[in-house]
């Protein structure tokens, strides 16, 4: 029997530390299946960040290494300057990109340096218990906002991919969700693009993926689908915000 | 040898890294130490380097790692509160047995402190500045043909222990101008790291991936990894040391123990006092780690010595570890300034002349 559906090359046979119900496992599969189909496993250096994917490393096969927190794209950076022909990719959740990395994030957007990061938005902190996240939504209870966000002190969350559009040399800027099949192929199709496009030097690639964490938003795997689609979709619209293309249009 | 050239001392600094063979430099513009970025800025896309202005020094520290962990020979430079920002990669990379060479061209502090020259970071640099159990090889120049060499021979003792290694310099050494030559026998080609650097597996031809990292979760192997980095200290405590004697070959009353530019200052005020008749002896360290500590013991119990000074541009940091050598069998006292307001020859004969 013909073998039709297996593990990338690119993951590794470790066992998950991940939740019950959690997307990273997804996740980590799409930009497993995107290094392999576009063969850059053996030229690939990821970085993971610090937050739940800390442990990353475990389960991608390429070379890999490991940020403080917030600051793999400043890693990333040093690593693609001095290797252009690698290919780089940063692995990061919302505390580690949004809050104490925000710095790093947005000027190694403006510089356009040529790696790609992958944003896992899950309007939380997951690793170090279900604290409030830049993301977190209005009035969503966690553990340091536990009568719910109050946006009068903390503001309203960040949309990052919105942010980051507003600058002028990134190349590729979208966000997917990983919640329901539907998401999910459209999820690989951003993450396969962002690679092929630093492939082709172009500057800077980003793609925020919406996902869920039950554990810390205290519900099933299935509710956390539901709330995510409610809750965070209409506030994260899903899509492209720049592309190479729509540059080369409105440039023309 | 090249020809001598007259160079400030910070364009010198940059000149040596890529006369060393390193061409990645990332620096983040901070007084008393900006012209080595606006040499560099101007010099590595000559010599087809790589050159890039980070948004701070933290960002700076981390552009560092990633290059090193990647392979590349890299090295910054900075000035006192840029090393403390600095501190939190350091202690990253020393976990992750990274080399690379950081510059410190000391201003006064605490906090902004001042932009005037200062031995305040002898703790920073010795003792920590970031988290953990590490330590950084520190070495101390005290002219601008030193720094140069010094800097030279940084890039291969970094890969050496694949520890950083610190060129502690003040404000003087970054800003006066000398004479230097670069010794063409400093230059040295990079280590083969496809042993641990993602460097790709295809470009280093392995299937085997390569992980930097410095995350130990089971205690057990967290304690190992410290076991491991200790015995390079170990090792750099007995292969390392360097230091330079002055005046210590016949008798003398007092011995003074000084690095950097104050070390010039007390070599005139011993210089001095030799007309004087009076005789002082001076040992200054060129590593401040790993420490002299057996030279300066020696020197401090020679039965014409009667007590030791160590004298620095801070409120007394070094003495620690002169105190730490001499064991109690010597007095040992301390005398300073900090802000940029160097002591004098003058100065520092004076407070040989309360001891004797």
């Amino acid at each position: 029997m013909a073998k039709t559906f297996k593990k990338p090359e690119a993951l590794s046979d470790a066992h998950t530390h991940y939740c019950p119900g959690c997307t990273h496992g997804v996740i980590h599969r799409l930009v497993a299946e995107a290094i392999d189909e576009l063969g850059l496993r053996d030229m690939t250096v990821g970085i993971a960040p610090v937050g739940c994917a800390v442990l990353a490393y475990n389960y991608f096969t390429c070379d890999f290494q490991e940020a403080a927190h917030g600051r793999a794209p400043a890693m990333a950076t040093g690593i693609k300057r001095v290797r252009p022909d690698l290919i780089v990719f940063t692995y990061q959740g919302d505390g580690d990109l949004a809050s104490i990395g925000m710095g790093e994030i947005i000027h190694a957007a403006n510089r356009g340096e040529k790696f790609t990061a992958i944003f896992v938005n899950n309007a939380v902190y997951g690793m170090t218990g279900g604290q409030m996240a830049p993301t977190t939504m209005p009035g969503q209870r966690t553990t340091t906002s536990p009568a719910g966000r109050d946006v009068t002190a903390t503001g309203m969350p960040i949309r990052m991919a919105e942010l980051l559009s507003t600058l002028k040399t990134p190349s590729y800027i979208a966000r997917q969700a990983v919640l329901r099949p539907k998401y999910i192929t459209k999820a690989k199709k951003a993450i396969k693009k962002a690679f092929q496009y630093q492939m082709e030097n172009r500057c800077f690639t980003f793609v925020e993926v919406v996902s869920t964490c039950p554990t810390n938003w205290g519900m099933s795997p299935l509710e956390s689908v539901e709330w995510a689609e409610k809750t965070l979709l209409p506030y994260y619209p899903l899509g492209e915000f720049k592309t190479p293309e729509q540059e080369e249009q409105d440039a023309a | 040898m090249g020809k001598k050239i007259l160079m400030k001392g910070n364009e010198a600094i940059g000149e040596a890294a890529i006369r060393a063979g390193c061409l990645n430099y990332f620096a983040y513009p901070i007084t008393p130490q900006s012209e080595v970025a606006e040499y560099l800025a101007k010099r590595m896309p000559e010599v087809g380097g790589v050159f890039v202005q980070g948004e701070s020094e933290v960002a700076v520290g981390y552009m560092i790692f990633g290059a090193s962990g990647a392979g590349a020979r890299v090295f910054t430079t900075s000035s006192s509160p840029g090393v403390s920002l600095m501190s939190e990669a350091i202690s990253y990379i020393a976990g992750a047995e990274c080399p690379a060479v950081f510059v410190n061209i000391i201003r006064g502090g605490p906090g902004l402190g001042g932009i005037l020259p200062s031995q305040g970071d002898y703790f920073q640099a010795t003792k920590g500045g970031g988290h953990g159990d590490y330590h950084m090889l520190v070495m101390a120049p005290a002219s601008v043909q030193e720094a140069v060499e010094m800097v030279m021979l940084a890039f291969p003792l970094a890969e050496k222990y694949r520890n950083p290694v610190m060129i502690l310099g003040d404000g003087l050494i970054g800003q006066m101008m000398e004479p230097v030559e670069f010794p063409d026998d400093l230059r040295t080609e990079p280590t083969n790291k496809d042993s641990w650097a993602t460097s790709g597996m295809k470009s280093r031809g392995s299937s085997k991936r390569n992980l930097v990292k410095s995350l130990y979760l089971d205690p057990t192997q967290l304690n190992d990894h410290n076991l491991n980095l200790k015995s390079k200290y170990d090792q750099m405590k007995a292969e390392e040391v360097r230091y330079e004697r002055y005046n210590t070959d016949g008798e003398y009353k007092i011995l003074i123990v000084s690095f950097g530019t104050m070390s010039r200052v007390c070599r005139t005020a011993i210089d001095l006092l030799k007309e004087e008749g009076i005789e002082v002896g001076m040992i200054r360290p060129q590593t401040v780690f790993p420490f002299p500590d057996a030279p300066i013991r020696d020197a401090a119990v020679k039965e014409s010595c009667k007590a030791v000074i160590s004298i620095e541009m801070n409120m007394g940091q070094m003495v620690e570890d002169v105190e730490r050598c001499v064991k109690g069998q010597r007095p040992v006292h301390w005398y300073g300034k900090c802000g940029g307001d160097v002591p004098t020859p003058e100065e520092i004969m004076e407070v040989i002349k309360e001891r004797l």
